[in-house]
């Protein structure tokens, strides 16, 4: 499956190109809460998009009435769709598909009205509210953008789901159901409520003191993930069709794989057997053995729970090759875009495969006794990886992984 | 003696709520034939004009408008009835 298009709104860079650049040289998008008055909270920081003109992708009152996830998944489509040169406009509508996912869905919009309804009654509920807070509407909201009429849904799996719906999206055009599809998830959830319960369970990092320093895989001194935001959209395309109208390939999804922890609804299985089994699953249906696997993008959220079990989990896949490979985090910059997050650590992977470059994890300047791998620590490195694999984790046990190739000079 | 209602800021308000320019709201206009607005759009344009003119507004009554003209009437009647109670 050939990916031809990518699309980025997130913390460190609304296009290709800065988004790139950050992730190369160790750029973090984390800093103090500007959303919301969020001087009461344990936690202060995260990592927003800043200045997104959502006018700039639709007019103005089709952004009234989306919410602010479905504003970011718009312009990411979008402007995955011209990178890929692709117009489903033009194309049989049945040809393109929409699979973009979100973790939770409109969650400021629900915040607002329920506010509304308990201070002024439930005559100032917003009569956009449901389109606005239901976790499916990217999709929907893309298709009626784009012109893209295939199979189109949102696959909810916390903070795996844009994993699964890349690698699912995969799966549709193998199928022959669509010839192309728009695949990414969309996140907005740096919000009152949702900050505060990840407060409540402890997830969340509370160095406030030092936003660009708070995420920090695989390093003794974190002390939870830090929230993110925005959108990562790909365009998969059936290979034949790419190449026949000369389209630029940046590499190809060649597996996917998922599995359930049977665990537990927020902690992931202490030895990652769940994510073992996702691996795995992901390089048989590649047909790559794990000693071809030079890069694995890590789940790496910056908690110690869930560092460990990856690094365990790595460990169990690939035997004596887990530490001749490098692993890093690209969320040590960009923060946790929860159902954003696969698209874009999966974008990060695709860039780093096409331009021979590894991103690092950043903040990273004590290793964890029990996360002995090379996690790449604070500086990018040059390196020819052909193939490479991005993990996606979300509460609820889900667990999902990308084979991804480098596409091959022919 | 109350204030009289400025056409402008109902302009604004519904703009607003259209997504469209301020100056395309005029009187001669009708919210549903002229400006697009769905019934979801006039829900939330109840719910606007009601909290700024304080006044009460059923969908029937907005739906019934053949144009903004009869919104700006229903307007100014209601305001005069409040400044002779």
């Amino acid at each position: 499956m050939a990916v031809t298009g990518l699309g980025f709104v997130t913390p460190i860079g609304q296009d290709i190109e800065t988004v790139w650049s950050s992730l190369v040289e160790g750029v973090s998008g984390v800093g103090p809460i500007t959303r919301f008055d969020a001087s009461d909270y344990a936690c202060r920081i995260a990592a927003e998009v800043k200045d997104y003109d959502a006018e700039r992708f639709m007019d103005r009152k089709t952004a009234r009435h989306i919410g602010r996830y479905c504003q970011f998944a718009v312009g990411a489509a979008k402007m995955a769709l011209e990178d890929a040169g692709l117009d489903p406009h033009e194309m049989d509508p049945d040809d393109v598909g929409v699979i973009i996912s979100s973790g939770i869905g409109g969650m400021e919009e629900i915040e607002r009205n329920h506010s509304a309804l308990l201070e002024r009654g439930v005559r100032r509920i917003s009569p956009f509210t449901v389109p606005m807070m239901i976790a499916d509407m990217a999709a929907g909201i893309v298709a009626m953008q784009t012109g893209a009429g295939g199979l189109n849904y949102a696959i909810v799996s916390a903070c795996a789901s844009s994993g699964h719906a890349i690698g699912e999206a995969a799966e549709i055009i193998k199928r022959g159901d669509s010839v192309a599809m728009i695949a990414g998830g969309a996140e907005a959830t740096i919000t009152p409520l949702t900050m505060g319960a990840f407060i409540q369970i402890k997830a969340v990092s509370e160095r406030n003191d030092e936003p660009e320093r708070a995420c920090r895989p695989w390093d003794v001194e974190r002390d939870g993930f830090v929230m993110g935001e925005g959108s990562a959209v790909l365009i998969l395309e059936d290979w034949e069709h790419a190449r026949k109208r000369g389209a630029h390939v940046y590499a190809e999804i060649a597996g996917y794989g998922g599995s359930a922890d049977m665990y537990h609804v927020t902690a992931p299985h202490p030895e990652g057997q769940g994510a073992i089994r996702a691996m795995r699953k992901a390089l048989t249906k590649a047909e790559v053995e794990p000693e071809e696997i030079g890069y694995v993008n890590a789940h790496g959220t910056s908690t110690k729970l869930g560092d460990v079990a990856e690094t365990k989990a790595i460990k169990a896949v690939f035997g004596d090759h887990a530490y001749k490979l490098a692993v890093s985090s690209t969320k040590s910059m960009h923060a946790h875009l929860l159902g954003g997050a696969g698209a874009l650590e999966a974008g990060a992977t695709i860039l780093a495969l096409e331009r021979g470059v590894l991103p690092p994890t950043i903040n990273l300047d004590k290793q964890d006794p029990e996360c002995d791998l090379d996690y790449v620590p604070n500086h990018s490195r040059k390196a020819d990886v052909k193939v490479a694999i991005s993990n996606s984790f979300g509460f609820g046990g889900h667990n999902a992984t990308l084979v991804i190739k480098k596409t091959e000079p022919n | 003696m109350t204030q009289e209602l400025d056409f402008k800021e109902l302009q604004n308000l519904a703009a607003e709520i259209l997504g469209i320019d301020p100056n395309e709201v005029q009187l001669d206009k009708s919210f549903q034939r002229d400006l697009a607005a769905d019934s979801l759009d006039l829900v939330e344009l109840i719910a606007a004009v009601e909290d700024k003119y304080d006044v009460e507004l059923s969908e029937e009554t907005l739906e019934g408008m053949k144009s903004i003209r009869d919104l700006w009437v229903f307007l100014e009647e209601k305001q005069k009835s409040k400044a002779e109670a």
